[in-house]
């Protein structure tokens, strides 16, 4: 039974995230204020017919968990 | 290479999909000993003293820098060698691959500043105790060339005070010399048994007196010295 999930990546919490930052400080340049604790990271999507392998995957190739945190969201509809 | 007694040490250089400093890498090989490329998708490091992974783009730094690589066939036999003791090499792209192989500890972040950094630094020899560095006396400049967008090393705390607790950093940037934010300014780091070296800046490319710099040589001269310590009297190696 296929699946459809996405594999949200970010930096793990207490690495100094430059990207982030940046982010964070290019916002009320454009108006907009009252954002904080911004972070960038990745998405990755895949159909997968056993997704009781995701977790595997995430830690040998889709992340690396020394400096990433991830969160497998899968798609109720798919 | 014309020869004195002792036998030549032999270098290879893996040469991945992206790779761009393989050429010079083996360039700086051979000028103290043979060097060949190594190509990815084969089983067979030719019986090498001494493996170099070097600078680049393999696989386009998608995903993450070296963590496409890190699974290429020739990694399997690196693996082996490297765990058997043999000496490895790993230059900027090439210390992200082993990093994200698990053959060093740590990893490469993004530059703080977030800009592709393109300049010569000045590198501080942290220990003359390791294959790699035996060659300069602690406390050593080294004038050396960085390039790349992802070199700021990092590790967790823990691990950290481990690399420095057992004398694992070989090389330092010079104060204000930093380019990338990498903590404690590390700039090379070896493995726990000192046969695997790690480092940002491209000694390959601080080798002959045109572009500025021969201070990369000493990186080579050490690993063509500790080889030619370890072959057995009669010539032979292994």
């Amino acid at each position: 039974m296929t699946v459809r999930a996405r594999v949200l990546v970010k930096p793990k919490a207490g690495i100094l995230d430059p990207q982030g930052q940046a982010v964070e400080r290019a916002l009320p340049a454009l108006g907009f204020t009252g954002v904080h604790n911004v972070h960038v990271g990745r998405l990755i999507e895949l159909d997968v017919e056993d997704p009781a392998r995701l977790p595997e995957m995430c830690e040998r190739l889709l992340t690396n968990p020394l400096i990433e945190d991830y969160e497998i969201v899968e798609d109720a509809d798919s | 290479m014309l020869g004195g007694v002792s036998p030549t040490v032999k270098f290879g250089v893996i040469r991945f999909p992206g790779s761009c400093d393989e050429v010079d890498a083996q360039l700086a090989c051979e000028r103290v000993g043979e060097a060949v490329i190594l190509w990815h998708g084969d089983h067979d490091l030719q019986g090498v003293d001494a493996v170099v992974v070097p600078g680049g783009f393999s696989y386009g730094d998608y995903l993450r820098a070296g963590a496409i690589a890190r699974f290429a066939p020739v990694m399997v036999e690196v693996t082996e060698f490297a765990r058997a003791g043999g000496l490895v090499l790993g230059i900027c792209n090439g210390f992200q691959v082993l990093c994200e192989a698990g053959l060093l500890p740590g990893a490469l972040l993004p530059n703080t500043t977030l800009r592709f950094i393109f300049r010569q630094v000045s590198l501080e020899v942290a220990t003359s105790g390791s294959p790699f560095t035996r060659a300069c006396a602690p406390g050593d400049r080294l004038s050396i060339p960085v390039k790349h967008t992802t070199g700021r090393f990092y590790a967790p705390d823990q691990e950290l005070a481990r690399i420095e607790a057992q004398d694992q950093v070989l090389l330092r940037y010079a104060p204000g010399h930093n380019p990338n934010g990498s903590l404690a300014d590390i700039a090379g780091v070896c493995n726990e048994a000192r046969n695997v070296f790690g480092l940002m800046p491209h000694p390959e490319h601080a080798v002959d007196p045109l572009t500025g710099s021969v201070d990369g040589l000493a990186i080579f001269e050490s690993i063509a010295a500790h080889v030619a310590d370890s072959v057995p009297a009669g010539g032979v190696p292994g």
